[in-house]
């Protein structure tokens, strides 16, 4: 039964949101909410080239994370699948690593074009794993997942000792939104265009997650769709790790809140998970500047430990439906 | 028309359908019957494009189901399969509503809506329409899967052992829906089964398989008796007659 109304969910996230994106406009080392409301001195330049641009990214990232676990989960038919769980992510950090290594002056966009493309193929690598192995639990699906992603980072770290890269390595291990200015993450704009494909296609997807012999007895295409699915998911978390690194978690908490209050008919749902998620990793990252102000920690930590707990919450309390 | 010409599948070394050709012609109701193992559920996967056939053809209406468009197939021909697990958090309302997707492609109309509504009343739901499928039993989850078929409005529904999880109230229930869509002009209902009385009782024509072949086709009356019994289904039994359907009483 629908206990909740998607309108007031809906419109109870925007509202938090909004609150939150003036708190993030106002928040930060050094430049507090009188510098720049009032917009004196350099109160005018931190505004427009840094906070309006470090916020405008926390809201396309955190929707764009949500939306590919949710779609994950439709295409792996499993509840605990999302980027950071399907080694996705990881292979998205392989990929830039080897921008670096083999064409280190290419531009931050063929960089992350190279990214999604091995995030693409570690992704369906992922796939093909879980269609050959006996799965015994649905919680065997993450661990794959994670395993899998796991080789992917030792990979990636091997390559980078041997090449002397460890330094820029860590740049995209844990995601950072204070590096974010002006002219430098305007390409996340792009997850704009792909969530909005999602909803445009949301219907398919919701059949997707009903399983393949529904998929083709309605006329879906399944291989298509599913590969239509992961270009979003790894275009979208590719973009991520390149300007700011990896956010985990965000793509299975959101998703698996906003399934149990309002169920899993994306066409119902995607506009709540999307905003779900910007509201989630803007708070994240708020939390992260006041904790051990002046200084701050990265959203990715704060997503890891928020998550991770989250995740246990999940596991504990959803394996009965899980199956 | 459905037309199966000379298809086999084989895994390994098994054959699990070997060279079977069948024609089936529009209305009515088909029963698929043979014991565990016999390939009817695979013979079936390969009509509705789930698996792919080692060799030979089905058409649907001249269609090859192999390469024909998904969405001109999906409005000819619906498949209910045995299991149905859905991870997806649905209400049996969204269920049903997406055995519309060939005819709106998700976007609904007024029409769609109605024809949802009647298809759940239809197998007894409409007072669970807003219930996830998580929160039925396994026969209303069973019952939500054929209202979703019935949206669907196919000229040839397959169903594949649609009466396991069901009561014999409910399977009976169940068999004179399949009759009553089978009653309408136009429509087909193809069902696998592996009650040989309830074939009896509601099917036009039973198709006998076995060891991937089949081995008996015709109305119940030609195809039901002792050898049937005994060879095929490795049983010692009588056929009895009542009012003048002939059915089979197994020996103690």
């Amino acid at each position: 039964m629908n206990a909740f109304s998607r309108p007031l969910l809906l419109s109870a996230i925007v509202v938090a949101t909004a609150v939150l994106v003036v708190a993030s406009l106002v928040t930060g080392g050094g430049y507090g909410w009188s510098d720049v409301l009032t917009m004196e001195g350099d109160g005018a330049l931190v505004l427009a080239a840094s906070r309006v641009p470090r916020t405008l990214a926390l809201l396309l990232s955190g929707a764009g994370l949500a939306v590919s676990g949710i779609l994950m989960q439709m295409i792996a038919r499993n509840r605990f699948v999302e980027p950071s769980t399907a080694g996705t992510v990881e292979a998205a950090s392989l990929g830039i690593l080897l921008t670096l290594l083999l064409m280190p002056g290419a531009p931050v966009i063929a960089r992350m074009l190279v990214a999604a493309l091995v995030a693409l193929a570690g992704s369906g690598l992922f796939l093909m794993l879980l269609g050959r192995l006996p799965l015994g639990s649905a919680l065997m699906v993450p661990l794959v997942g994670i395993m899998l992603g796991g080789i992917f980072e030792a990979v990636t770290s091997f390559l980078a000792y041997r090449f002397d890269l460890l330094q820029s390595l860590g740049a995209f291990g844990s995601g950072d939104f204070s590096i974010v200015l002006r002219g430098r993450y305007e390409f996340l704009w792009i997850i704009a265009g792909l969530v909005a494909a999602a909803y445009a296609t949301a219907a398919r997807f919701t059949i997707l997650g009903m399983g393949e012999a529904v998929a083709i007895g309605v006329g879906l295409n399944y291989r298509r769709l599913i590969i239509f699915g992961l270009i979003i998911v790894s275009v979208v978390t590719a973009a991520v790790v390149v300007t700011v690194g990896a956010v985990p978690f965000v793509g299975l908490i959101v998703p698996n809140v906003v399934s149990l209050l309002l169920g899993d008919d994306l066409r119902r749902s995607l506009p709540v998970v999307a905003a779900g998620g910007a509201l989630l990793v803007l708070a994240s990252d708020i939390a992260g500047r006041l904790v051990i102000a002046p200084y701050e920690i990265p959203v990715g930590t704060i997503m890891g430990v928020v998550g991770s707990l989250g995740f246990l919450m999940l596991i504990f309390g959803r394996r009965s439906h899980a199956a | 028309m459905i037309d199966i010409d000379k298809i086999t599948k084989r895994y390994g070394d098994t054959t699990v359908v070997d060279d079977v050709s069948l024609t089936i012609p529009r209305g009515g109701v088909v029963g698929i019957v043979g014991p565990n193992g016999a390939g009817k559920s695979t013979l079936l996967s390969m009509v509705s494009r789930l698996i792919k056939a080692n060799s030979g053809t089905v058409r649907v209406d001249g269609l090859d189901v192999t390469a024909a468009p998904g969405r001109e197939l999906a409005r000819r021909l619906s498949v209910m399969r045995q299991e149905n697990y859905v991870a997806a958090r649905l209400t049996v309302r969204d269920l049903v509503a997406f055995g519309r997707f060939p005819h709106n492609r998700g976007r609904p109309t007024r029409e769609d809506t109605e024809r949802v509504a009647t298809a759940i009343a239809f197998v007894g739901l409409d007072g669970m329409a807003d219930r996830f499928l998580d929160q039925l039993s396994g026969g209303q989850r069973q019952r939500a899967f054929v209202a979703m078929t019935l949206a669907q409005d196919a000229d040839y529904a397959l169903f594949d052992e649609p009466l396991n999880n069901l009561d014999i109230h409910h399977a009976v229930s169940m068999m004179r829906l399949f009759r009553r869509m089978g009653d309408q002009p136009g429509k087909t209902v193809v069902i696998v089964l592996h009650d040989l009385n309830i074939a009896a009782t509601y099917a036009d024509r039973i198709i006998v398989m076995q060891d991937g072949r089949v081995v008996g086709d015709g109305a119940p009356s030609e195809v039901i008796n002792r050898r049937l019994l005994a060879e095929v289904f490795r049983v010692e039994g009588d056929i009895v007659e009542v009012d003048g359907r002939r059915l089979v009483s197994v020996a103690p």
